[in-house]
């Protein structure tokens, strides 16, 4: 099973893994292993006290793309079931951006391509983070860090 | 006969607008969109997909497409 999510509100990544467990089509029975990635939003980046974010995005090519490197790593490693989730809009530090979670038989699989998604997603996925710092002013992040 | 162009992020605030139209013909691609459109030349780094997939700046366009102009993605 795939399911790939963007929302525009905070939510809770453990919240909706247990919705996502309990669809009729999710089966963990041949499913030894599940590898579960969360990223939140922090208070500080690049020397600077961090306030708030807003998070854009290209929806179209967004839903397009995830949905691509969902089907390369389904390719690449014997997954059972993928979901993946991202925020936008407007976020407050300590609150989650992305849930990345991956069943397979056995561990390998489910690492390697929670890893894989998460990295390709910050690479190429296309999102835009801008920061308003503690005194009030934005600026528009300009790399990922380095991991 | 034309392509919608958009813009996002900090290339959306430094050329003032998230969507154009700009006019098509043979043999036209992204680098030669973006000059006619902003008359400046190409950021560094800058991104650009067209019909929601990544492409080259010299990727020829066809008549309709979306092209999109992006700094390096940020998400996750």
């Amino acid at each position: 099973m795939i399911a790939i999510e963007v929302c525009t509100t905070a939510f809770d990544p453990w919240q909706a893994l247990q919705q996502f467990q309990q669809q009729p089509a999710f089966n963990t029975k041949q499913s030894g292993a599940n590898a579960v990635f969360v990223g939140t939003m922090r208070d500080f980046n690049e020397g600077e006290l961090v306030q708030a974010m807003r998070l854009e995005h290209y929806p179209l090519m967004t839903q397009k793309h995830l949905q691509r490197l969902v089907e390369q790593a389904c390719s690449a490693w014997n997954l059972d079931h993928v979901f993946l989730k991202h925020r936008v809009g407007e976020l407050l530090p300590g609150e989650p951006i992305v849930l990345v979670a991956v069943w397979s038989a056995h561990r390998r699989a489910s690492f390697e391509a929670c890893r894989q998604l998460m990295e390709d997603l910050k690479h190429q996925a296309p999102f835009w983070k801008q920061e308003t710092l503690n005194d009030g002013s934005t600026r528009w992040v300009e790399k990922n860090t380095a991991g | 006969m034309s392509i919608k162009v958009l813009f996002f992020a900090s290339l959306r605030e430094q050329v003032g607008h998230s969507q154009m139209q700009c006019p098509w013909q043979a043999d036209l691609n992204p680098r030669q969109v973006w000059q006619q459109i902003t008359q400046t030349h190409l950021p560094e780094h800058i991104l650009v997909a067209r019909n929601q997939e990544y492409c080259e700046l010299d990727t020829p366009l066809d008549d309709g497409d979306e092209l999109a102009f992006f700094p390096p993605v940020t998400g996750g």
